[in-house]
């Protein structure tokens, strides 16, 4: 899409009302659904925030997002406008329309209390991470979604560069206030975020602070 | 070749065929040794806690405990409990790719063309996804219990840009990787090509497997010192088996 017609896009969007428009804070956990060709913004308020994230088929539940089926068929590690956000099944869940951050991390995964005993210290197992928002998010939900559909996920405005012998790291955020990334979806699909909440690595700035999720209706 | 204990350590031995999916349990304190009897093997690994077959191979949790983006000798595969499955003790190629995934119906039928059976019987093109779906199911698992792999034998390096690169010489006959396992594993392997192999023909490669007694982990083990993560993932790991 060139500059111009991307502007133009981006323009007719912000000029119609979204159908839903929520700040979720740090710490908390969203869940929603996105019908085929509707567009999904999330807004990194105030910088260097990660949103962890993953996508189901909101249909079939044990179709979901697939790190590796999307690092695979892009040829690629870094998410950016243009991806394909794929399933498990090889089907693309999302595109990745527009990104004013650069990229996104897929294998850095999320904080989970038992890995935080791993990286940082036994005594770090009391401290609120990421799986236990969606452990907790999906059980309120009700449905038969729970830790066996917790996959590999994005993190969207995290930064986990790879070098070329194999090392890998995380790293200071690439993201800034108010920037963003925009999805469109190619199925309808179930929608799980958690606003990270972890304290011990630069993923959050060690300051997590809070998101904005908008939704619009397909144009 | 470093070699496997004495014959009264030994478990059992088995060759995969190429192409063939296969699954089993290696109680904690078996080694499993993998050898490539061909170059370019490709071996699609999956791992769950036999006990408890939600606690499963985590790929995040095994790349940022351990700053890497590969496997090799000293690495440990954690589950998503933040405990060890299993080991790397040995091994002669020195990568194991765990970012890429598996092949599927779509990639194969795309590189080389569909099969059938009713034409090539036995022969037909097998797929990592459909070979992992067909043993996972024994067990009561399925499409919701597919994560990211290991592809043992396969080396995939990024470019600054974070393009991939296949390396296609990587596995020479012979290599081999070696797994001791630190808690009973549900084990499940495929010998399909590896999604990215550029190669022309299909050709999967056969595999050996050979196991033993070996013990867990030792106090003095690379892999329990090769950083403060590990030595910390093993006490949580051993956690589960006192008394």
């Amino acid at each position: 899409m060139s500059v111009n017609a991307d502007h133009v896009r981006r323009a007719a969007l912000d000029s119609r009302a979204p159908i839903h428009d929520e700040v979720v804070a740090a710490g908390e956990s969203w869940v929603g659904n996105i019908l085929r060709g509707q567009v999904l913004r999330i807004v990194d308020l105030e910088g260097n925030q990660a949103v962890d994230t993953l996508f189901y088929n909101a249909h079939e539940s044990d179709e979901h997002y697939s790190a590796v089926d999307t690092i695979r068929g892009q040829g690629n590690i870094y998410l950016t406008t243009g991806t394909k956000l794929r399933s498990n099944l090889g089907a693309t869940l999302l595109t990745i329309i527009e990104d004013t951050c650069g990229r996104h991390d897929t294998l850095g995964g999320a904080c989970s209390a038992e890995s935080n005993t791993v990286r940082y210290a036994l005594e770090a197992r009391h401290m609120h991470s990421c799986r236990d928002s969606f452990l907790l998010a999906l059980a309120r939900r009700g449905h038969d979604l729970g830790k066996r559909d917790l996959p590999s996920n994005i993190n969207f405005f995290m930064n986990v560069p790879v070098t070329s012998d194999g090392k890998l790291s995380f790293a200071d955020g690439l993201s800034a206030p108010g920037r963003y990334v925009e999805l469109r979806a190619d199925m309808d699909v179930l929608v799980l975020i958690s606003n990270c909440p972890q304290l011990n690595n630069p993923c959050n700035a060690y300051n997590p602070t809070p998101i904005q999720i908008l939704t619009w209706a397909a144009g | 070749m470093n070699s496997i204990p004495g014959d009264k350590a030994a478990l059992w031995e088995e060759t995969l065929h190429p192409g063939e999916h296969w699954s089993g349990v290696l109680r904690r304190g078996a080694s499993l040794r993998l050898t490539a009897l061909e170059a370019r093997a490709n071996v699609a690994a999956m791992l769950y806690n036999y006990e408890c077959l939600s606690e499963r191979y985590n790929m995040a949790d095994t790349l940022k405990a351990q700053h890497t983006a590969y496997l090799t000798a000293g690495c440990v595969c954690y589950s998503d409990m933040g405990r060890i499955l299993c080991s790397i003790t040995a091994d002669s190629c020195g990568w194991h790719d765990t970012i890429c995934g598996l092949s599927d119906a779509t990639v194969i039928a795309n590189k080389y063309g569909a099969t059938r059976f009713q034409e090539a019987r036995n022969d037909f093109r097998k797929n990592g996804r459909d070979s992992m779906l067909n043993e996972l199911g024994k067990y009561g698992l399925g499409k919701r219990d597919l994560n990211a792999n290991i592809n043992f034998f396969s080396r995939v390096t990024v470019h600054d840009s974070g393009a991939l690169h296949f390396e296609a010489e990587h596995c020479a006959a012979g290599d081999f990787v070696e797994l001791r396992f630190e808690m009973h594993t549900l084990l499940v392997l495929s010998t399909c090509p590896h999604p990215l192999d550029p190669a022309i023909e299909y050709q999967p490669r056969s595999v050996r497997l050979n196991a033993w007694v070996s013990g867990p982990a030792p106090l003095q083990d690379a892999c329990r010192q090769r950083c403060d993560e590990n030595a910390r993932g093993f006490r949580n790991t051993e956690m589960m088996f006192l008394a």
